[in-house]
């Protein structure tokens, strides 16, 4: 058993706990995720590891309350368990000197961010850092991303909170204004992703992006994460999480999330029922989805 | 409940093989229990008493790890179900699960006297009788180990083959760990193998005795992730490592239409289906798409496990789709008449090309050429060739991709030393599991590719003599 040693909402429905898993925290580097499940009937679902802590043997994670294993997962209280903890999973962020690295987080994706901002700013290259969301609300994370970047612009999609835009349209200041950026990296929502590497493609500049698609096992043996890279099949589990973002094929990503629209209503149905009351929110994957 | 009392022993050449009973096919398609029922106390009786018991036995040479054979069933036939049960154990410490899957046809059975002329002693229903009566009878006896030896070994895989070794080692008296990617223990057997040949009961009830026999376990231990080979003998101070983690990387044909959503590897879909119960969806949280018309590519054991399972999932028509013959096909004849008792419906000497999805990327079409068969090729079978002009579409909402399996990499990219050949199979010595790292040995898919749960155990006995005396002498 794994306890959760700390949980907190931390924006509207995104909840960070640390938990107990002395293995995954010994390992663990930038990048890197870990499996979780809550029950023995749970699923096996996915989530980037946001830090560890190798001498308390601690991990912490960072998810959003949207299909019914997370919102299973919101309710757990410090003290309670998780059956199954499984990690590092997924290969660890490349980490070199870049010079000036770009790092952009949408919504929950800057949760995954900021370990990899982290280990960038560690390795000497200067951070510019553009930390969105779709409104006030959902921001998280803003100063953890402050005080590892050089600059940190903030966006809201609504204006409800600092700059009204989208995470693209600062991007694009920092390229206007002559930044020479040797990285950028994207990590949000599927769109986002896709419209980040837009971007950055007219001007060369490498983009790496993290994705998260659907997953069983995620140790490379049964390929339900397959994306193509390029052309080619890839497992994210084993061959990511990490890709170039201007050689995902993006669109084949966003329908094979959708494969359990259906059963996650399902699932989702079931739990409201079990409440007595409507949950709302989006409906999300199951079989690993989030 | 009492050994049933045996009767005088009628003469052998006279008796037929005893038919298992079993579930009829339109009963079982709708469900998820086992399908054979194993024989009773005194038909297992009356079919132990068909053995002729050889002076030179050689059904025993054709068992991967030797079970005593004819001294297991001649206590059968005297009603001393207990003690043949613990007769096999003595070499096997998985009975309840080989009884079940081991193609005893191509092994113990092949050689049987009885074979020549009638039908063989039916070898693998036996044991599985005992192994049953054992354990449902609650008469599980876990023996006394050896003294300790003060020598720990790592296990990496909960698989057939780990099973094994750690029976084998932890029995000698050494400190045993297996580490299990899994959250839970017994590999191919818990999430490749459906319930209904190979109940999930039972393989933890049997690897809970390799527990009991002082075996450690540890679930969720990715080993090339969460600790490497090196740290376990550097770090955690294991004295040996057996690498046992399976043919865990599916294949697929790249070929169009692959990545449509509906199109699974038969990992994917049996591990959903077996591993993560999704038949008991939403009971169980992980779900399967719902299909009506499944295709599954391939002809082994595999494909006949996924088809079954896709027709117990609900499926209307299942259909099998084979580039060669029946003939050629791997999987064994049991399997493939079961599939056929059940429905599924063959359409052999033809191979897919293309997938083809509907406006949401779901696929909803297999598009298929015709083959014959030609010159047979480097595996000796007849090499399938293409009809020209013979292609034709089978409307399908599920495709499981059932073509076989490659070596996992996750062990041999982060273990430094430990060479493989080209297909990424670990390279080890076929007597003893060596490999080329010191201190490590391997066995089972890992090594040889895809194959059979006994062949893996037989390999797992081998690399367990080895690594004791490795262990012993530390010469290697």
């Amino acid at each position: 058993m794994f306890p959760i040693l700390e949980t907190k909402e931390i924006a509207k429905n995104v909840y960070l706990q640390k938990i107990q898993a002395p293995r995954v925290a010994k390992k663990r580097k930038a990048g890197q995720f870990l499996v979780l499940r809550r029950t023995d009937a749970g699923e096996r679902i996915p989530l980037t590891i946001v830090s560890s802590d190798p001498v308390e043997g601690s991990v912490s994670i960072i998810f959003q309350a949207v299909g019914k294993s997370t919102t299973e997962f919101a309710r757990m209280k410090a003290g309670d368990a998780y059956l199954d903890v499984v990690g590092p999973l997924g290969l660890a962020t490349h980490i070199e000197k870049f010079g000036t690295v770009v790092g952009i987080g949408g919504g929950i994706g800057t949760a995954p961010l900021l370990p990899i901002a982290t280990a960038i700013k560690e390795a000497g290259n200067r951070l510019l850092s553009i930390v969105g969301a779709r409104t006030k609300d959902l921001l998280i994370l803003e100063d953890e991303m402050r005080a590892v970047s050089d600059e940190i612009v903030v966006t809201t999609d609504d204006g409800s909170y600092a700059k009204k835009g989208f995470v693209t349209n600062a991007l694009q200041e920092f390229i206007d204004r002559g930044e020479k950026i040797g990285l950028c990296i994207g990590i949000g929502p599927v769109p986002m992703m896709r419209a980040v590497a837009e971007v950055t493609r007219p001007h060369g500049i490498k983009t790496m992006v993290s994705l998260n698609p659907i997953m069983v096992d995620a140790t490379g043996m049964c390929g339900a994460c397959r994306v193509t890279v390029g052309g080619t099949t890839k497992f994210v589990c084993v061959d990511g999480p990490e890709f170039d973002g201007h050689q995902v094929d993006f669109k084949e990503l966003v329908m094979r999330n959708r494969a359990y629209l259906r059963e996650e209503k399902t699932a989702m149905e079931r739990i409201e029922h079990k409440d007595g009351k409507c949950m709302g929110g989006a409906a999300v994957p199951a079989g690993g989805g989030n | 409940m009492a050994d049933a009392t045996p009767k005088p022993r009628p003469k052998p050449f006279s008796i037929p093989r005893q038919p298992m009973p079993e579930q009829p096919p339109h009963v079982r398609v709708g469900n998820f229990r086992e399908v054979p029922f194993g024989l009773t106390p005194d038909l297992a009786i009356l079919e132990a008493s068909r053995c002729i018991q050889c002076k030179n036995p050689q059904c025993v040479k054709g068992c991967p790890v030797s079970v005593q054979i004819p001294e297991f069933i001649d206590l059968v036939a005297k009603g001393k179900f207990i003690e043949a049960a613990r007769k096999i154990k003595e070499t096997n410490a998985l009975p309840a699960v080989c009884g079940r899957v081991c193609p005893q046809e191509e092994q113990c059975e092949m050689p049987c006297v009885l074979g020549k002329k009638g039908e063989p002693v039916a070898i693998g229903r036996l044991e599985r009788f005992v192994a049953d009566f054992e354990r449902v009878t609650g008469n599980v006896e876990v023996p006394g180990v050896g003294a300790p030896t003060g020598k720990r070994v790592a296990v990496v895989g909960a698989g057939p083959a780990g099973l094994t070794v750690a029976g084998d080692l932890v029995q000698i008296g050494h400190d045993v760990t297996i580490f299990e990617a899994l959250h839970k223990p017994g590999g191919v057997l818990m999430y490749g193998i459906p319930e209904f040949r190979l109940p999930k009961e039972i393989v933890q009830a049997e690897v809970e005795y390799i527990r009991k026999l002082g075996a450690k376990l540890e679930c969720n231990a990715v080993i090339g992730k969460s600790i490497t080979i090196d740290e376990l003998l550097e770090e955690e101070g294991f004295d040996a490592v057996f690498v046992g983690t399976g043919a865990g990387l599916p294949y697929f044909m790249n070929i169009p239409g692959e990545n449509l959503i509906g199109v699974y590897s038969a990992n994917e879909y049996l591990t959903r289906a077996n591993l993560m119960k999704a038949y008991l969806f939403p009971e169980a949280d992980t779900p399967l798409n719902k299909a009506t018309n499944v295709a599954v590519v391939g002809g082994g054991n595999v494909a006949m496990d996924a088809a079954r399972t896709a027709k117990r999932m609900g499926a209307k028509n299942v259909y099998l789709v084979y580039r060669r013959s029946k003939k050629e096909m791997p999987a064994r004849v049991e399997e493939v008449h079961h599939a056929e008792e059940e429905g599924i419906e063959f359409h052999l000497l033809t191979n897919p090309i293309a997938y083809h999805g509907d406006d949401e990327s779901r696929v909803h079409a297999v598009e298929c050429q015709k083959m014959e068969l030609g010159e047979p090729d480097a595996s000796g079978r007849r090499r399938p060739v293409v009809i020209k002009g013979s292609e034709f579409k089978l409307t399908v909402d599920t495709v499981i991709v059932s073509i076989g399996n490659g070596a996992n990499p996750l062990v041999p990219s982060t273990t430094p030393g430990l060479d493989t050949n080209k297909w990424g199979n670990i390279l080890a010595d076929q007597e003893t599991g060596k490999t080329s790292k010191k201190g490590v040995f391997a066995g089972g898919d890992i090594v040889i590719g895809a194959a059979t749960v006994i062949l893996a155990m037989g390999a797992g006995r081998k690399a367990a003599a080895a690594m004791h005396e490795y262990l012993k002498t530390g010469a290697w």
